[in-house]
């Protein structure tokens, strides 16, 4: 395959003399079904252009300390990077990516949801462009909320949600009311607990950096979280993560759950799934407000500066959050699988809409996730269920760690809170952000 | 074993070098081995060192110039500290106690004649040959899982209600993971040791009247000592670090209840990129590890009789 | 060899026992590499499945399996003979002509694996790159050969003390120098040992997973990237990683299970007298 991809390249190649000479490009990508969906339509990108291209895909965690320990130290072993919202405009302010607002006028910047471009700059400019976007929402067994008579609401509360999960508990049938993330990372069980703290009113941080982490709405909504859990959560959840509860969810153990957006297509996927016909979905739960209770992720796709083949890295990005390349996936792969989030086109799509029953919800969450103003009360950072600084990552799951201790009953929430505010606290001076 | 046959002559270990035999300059023998892991151990050794004393993050260049000892302030001020390194001695030793006992009994189970003895001895070794990430994955997923697990499916078929592994046991489940890793390990090197248990002393043993439970109190396991001090040495200097097992199940929670030393270090090296944090902790693992070494030579280098 | 003369049905039966259990995580894994994802999670467990390659097919077509297990074989057994090469005339001196320091030096030398690698990670990615050594299989063989080079020194030096002094006296004596005496008297007496020491040696390297994973890129890869690329994506992966996993560790364990005599007769550590 790839020998003939070479060979076609090359025989383009010799036919357009003068053309610029074929690149090797290097991308670094996180194993997701649609990186590697984009990975298999690629060679359509190498034969259209000549060049050629090394695919690193390696798991989320594994690929995001790969990388940062490249571009940090300047070690120039990749021409693409998949990274996400958050690195995007830390990194952009070091300069360690190129501006990316020099693409052909077919690309149309302005076909892309503001609220994602924004997400992905820094100082007006462009550092990463999108792949996929997602939201976080409530997914409901229709079934089960028929039996027991239940209505779920267009936009729940956590209070609504507690009781409908309360009714819905049958442990010794391992039914459980609700599966939340329980797994200790900054990407797993806090970027749950996030948005709850958002609804609940509470933020990190004040004006002046100092962490608001005994504060009563941090306290309520961990409590509220905690109580919840044990009462109508299922066993191990300090260990499940956002594929954990997709299993638990998919094999119909569950009865609700709060999650990414992007599990919608695998939830609806009958291969897959035992509950893609009984399963409906609607807005995260909001509480005391309604700031920041879905929360906001993209993942996009960079170009370092170390580069030493931009040029054909900034080609195949065009190519590859293009909207060509969504209606190239919609019509090889199917319409359900299009990458979502990212560009009004595809919702424009009656395609799109017709084999994705969940596009709309989707689309109002993530036009609704506005990470420049993610709480209630104001706060010098950006970001719904991270805070983009470079000292979020260990903070974030220190802190998870120590809520997850308080859901496994090592410590009470008022401790795991303490200690958290100390350690942030401590962080944060370490950083100077607090004199 | 063919070396029992060997009538060990009066050797020139105690001599110095330059006065045994034919004045051999060891030197050039041994010194590429010595050269090439002193710069492997010295050269970074000094740069961590040097950066557990700068104020230096990885992400964050404006970050920078010299801290002093506030690296270390930062870190023994960090309760995490002191838990990780309990956590660390606590995993080596359980995991030792487990492989060495459980790898004594085994040996000598693998020393009697059954039939695909050989057969099943393969299928003994096999867990040492998977690597460390992937059995974590499978023990987490597909066996321990309290919902979709196989051994929640068992218990619960047999009526015993469904163990939470990871939240009520998560040490324990660590190193039941580990230990069967590296069960294997000793039972190998155990099990070769006693093929070495010349035939006379147990016929002596059976003539005496002692029952197999006997002989393999005073006669194999005594046997089996010296074989048992190499499985701890080695499987020491492993296990400290620990680190794939703990990351894949539990990310070294819940709260810090599985944080070892190792994963600690990785929490502030590659989490927080904080590297002048993450070396000061580096220093710490640097201390204990010789701190273990000198006491490992104490208990086990003489029985060794290096 | 000393096996019991007589069959004991008892003891044969837990020594069956026992090794089933051992074995029995790593053949759920396999089933499970032919199941389809939903199966894989099944409660209760399926148990009776129409086996599919469904996974296999998938996994052949994303990644270019052949080059991941090259890079593993090349690196393991390259940094393998190499630090055969390094250990042998060190072991050689150690155990036959030792002084004072020779016992400080052995311990020392094992001290230094105790080290964790990660807190060293910063300055040889630097070094690494200031050299041009990323993603290259020389680099991975440099380390290896390192890291796992006090654990062949120890163990040779203790197969070497094994070895009765009197032979390599008489054959000083014969005049032979000591690369002579290495290798026409001893190698031969200690062949057993270094081979056990060797595969050892090839194990740990093929299973090693932090360096190889921060060090490459595409080019020199081994099959612990190839297990990073089929872990915990978004979505249902047990069963593909069952089968990438399968891939995986199905070369080192049939070389494990070919070569298992010759483990089984050499990983003395000079324990035995």
């Amino acid at each position: 395959m790839r020998m003939r991809h070479l060979l076609c390249g090359a025989a383009l190649l010799a036919l357009s003399a003068g053309a610029a000479s074929a690149a090797t490009i290097t991308i670094a990508t996180v194993n997701n079904s649609d990186m590697i969906r984009m990975q298999k339509l690629s060679p359509q990108w190498e034969q259209k252009t000549g060049n050629k291209i090394n695919w690193v895909v390696l798991e989320e965690n594994v690929l995001r300390q790969r990388v940062t320990t490249d571009i940090a130290t300047k070690g120039g072993q990749f021409d693409i990077l998949t990274i996400g919202s958050y690195e995007t405009p830390i990194w952009g302010k070091q300069n360690w990516l190129l501006p990316l607002d020099d693409f052909p006028a077919s690309y149309d910047y302005n076909d892309i949801f503001k609220g994602v471009r924004d997400a992905l700059s820094t100082g007006g400019k462009l550092y990463a462009v999108p792949f996929y976007a997602e939201s976080s929402f409530t997914f409901y067994r229709k079934d089960e909320f028929e039996k027991a008579g239940l209505k779920m609401p267009d936009h729940p509360t956590y209070d609504q949600i507690a009781q409908f999960a309360d009714k819905l508990t049958d442990k010794a049938h391992e039914k459980y009311g609700i599966c939340l993330r329980g797994k200790a990372g900054w990407g797993e069980n806090m970027a749950f607990l996030d948005t709850a703290v958002n609804a609940f009113g509470g933020r990190w941080f004040d004006m002046k950096w100092n962490p608001q982490l005994t504060s009563p709405e941090w306290k309520k909504a961990v409590t509220f979280y905690v109580d919840l859990m044990h009462r109508d959560g299922p066993p191990g959840a300090t260990s499940n993560g956002f594929n954990e509860n997709l299993a638990l969810f998919t094999t119909g153990h569950c009865a609700m759950w709060i999650d990414a957006t992007v599990a919608a297509g695998m939830v609806y996927d009958k291969s897959k799934s035992q509950v893609a016909d009984v399963t409906g979905f609607t807005a995260a739960p909001k509480e005391v407000t309604d700031h920041g209770n879905g929360w906001f992720w993209s993942w996009a796709l960079a170009v370092p500066s170390s580069s030493k083949n931009a040029k054909a890295a900034k080609d195949f990005l065009a190519w590859a959050t293009s909207k060509d390349y969504v209606k190239t996936v919609g019509e090889t792969d199917g319409w359900t699988v299009a990458p979502p989030g990212t560009r009004q086109s595809t919702y424009a799509n009656p395609e799109y809409l017709k084999a994705a029953p969940f596009a709309e919800t989707v689309k109002n969450a993530i036009l609704s996730a506005d990470i420049t103003h993610p709480t209630k009360d104001p706060v010098p950072y950006t970001g719904i269920q991270y805070v983009a600084i470079p000292e979020f990552q260990a903070m974030g799951t220190q802190v998870g760690q120590l809520i997850s201790a308080a859901l496994a009953g090592q410590m009470s929430v008022d401790e795991a809170l303490k200690q958290a505010q100390a350690s942030v606290k401590s962080t944060m001076e370490q950083a100077g952000y607090i004199q | 074993m063919s070396t029992t046959a060997v009538t060990r002559l009066p050797t020139p270990r105690t001599r110095r070098s330059r006065t045994s035999g034919g004045a051999v300059n060891t030197l050039p023998l041994v010194a590429p081995s010595v050269v090439l892991l002193l710069i492997f151990s010295l050269v970074p050794l000094a740069a961590t060192l040097w950066f557990s004393v700068l104020r230096y993050n990885l992400l964050n260049p404006a970050i920078h110039g010299f801290a002093g000892f506030a690296n270390y302030r930062f870190l023994f001020a960090d309760p995490a500290l002191l838990h990780s390194l309990f956590v660390s001695v606590a995993l080596v030793v359980e995991v030792l106690v487990i492989t060495v006992g459980l790898g004594c009994i085994l040996a000598s189970l693998f020393e009697t004649r059954f039939p695909g003895r050989s057969i099943a001895r393969v299928l003994m070794i096999s867990p040492f040959f998977v690597m460390p990430t992937v059995s974590a994955l499978i023990w987490k997923n597909l066996l321990m899982h309290p919902v979709n697990g196989f051994i929640a499916w068992v218990t619960r078929s047999l009526g015993l209600g469904v163990v939470d592994f990871f939240t009520d046991w998560p040490l324990t489940s660590v190193v039941i993971i580990v230990a069967w890793q590296w069960l294997p390990f000793a039972f190998l090197i155990l099990l070769t040791a006693l093929q070495s248990l010349d035939e006379e002393t147990r016929e002596a043993a059976n003539i005496d009247g002692a029952g197999p439970i006997r002989t393999f109190l005073f006669i194999e396991v005594p046997h089996m000592g010296r074989a048992a001090s190499v499985v701890v040495l080695m499987e020491t200097i492993f296990l400290l670090g620990i680190f794939a097992e703990i990351y894949v199940t539990t990310s070294g929670g819940p709260g810090i209840a599985t944080t070892n030393l190792t994963f600690l270090i990785y929490e502030r090296a590659l989490l927080a990129y904080n590297v002048g944090g993450a070396s000061a902790a580096g220093v710490i693992a640097i201390i204990l590890a010789n701190v273990l070494a000198a006491f490992l030579v104490r208990a086990i280098g003489k029985r060794l009789d290096i | 060899m000393s096996a019991r003369n007589r069959t004991q049905p008892i003891a044969g039966t837990f020594a069956w026992l026992a090794a089933l259990l051992m074995f029995f995580p790593i053949f759920w894994m396999f089933l499970a590499s032919f199941k389809t994802e939903v199966e894989a999670i099944a409660t209760p467990p399926e148990l009776i499945f129409t086996p599919t390659l469904e996974n296999y097919r998938d996994i052949l077509q994303r990644a270019d399996y052949l080059s991941f297990a090259l890079n593993s074989v090349i690196v393991s057994f390259g940094s393998t003979v190499l630090a055969v090469l390094l250990a042998v005339p060190a072991a050689f001196g150690m155990a036959f002509y030792p002084t004072e320091r020779t016992r400080g030096t052995l311990l020392w030398m094992l001290s230094t694996k105790m080290l964790p690698p990660v807190g060293v990670l910063v300055p040889i990615y630097l070094f690494a790159r200031d050299v041009d050594l990323l993603d290259t299989r020389t680099s991975l063989v440099i380390i290896y050969t390192l890291m796992n080079l006090p654990i062949v020194v120890w163990m040779l030096f203790t197969f070497f003390k094994e070895t009765p002094k009197a032979i390599i006296e008489a054959s000083r004596i014969d005049g032979a120098n000591v690369s002579q005496t290495i290798f026409s008297v001893l190698l031969p007496l200690v062949l057993p040992g270094i081979a056990s020491t060797a595969l050892l040696n090839i194990i740990l390297a093929w299973n090693e997973a932090f360096w190889s994973l921060n060090l490459t890129a595409h080019n020199a890869a081994p099959l612990t990237a190839f297990i990073a690329s089929f872990s915990a994506p978004e979505g249902l992966f047990w069963a593909k990683l069952s089968a990438a996993s399968t891939m995986a560790i199905a070369p080192i364990l049939v070389f494990g299970w070919i070569s298992q005599r010759q483990l089984v007769r050499g990983l003395t550590f000079g324990a035995v007298k």
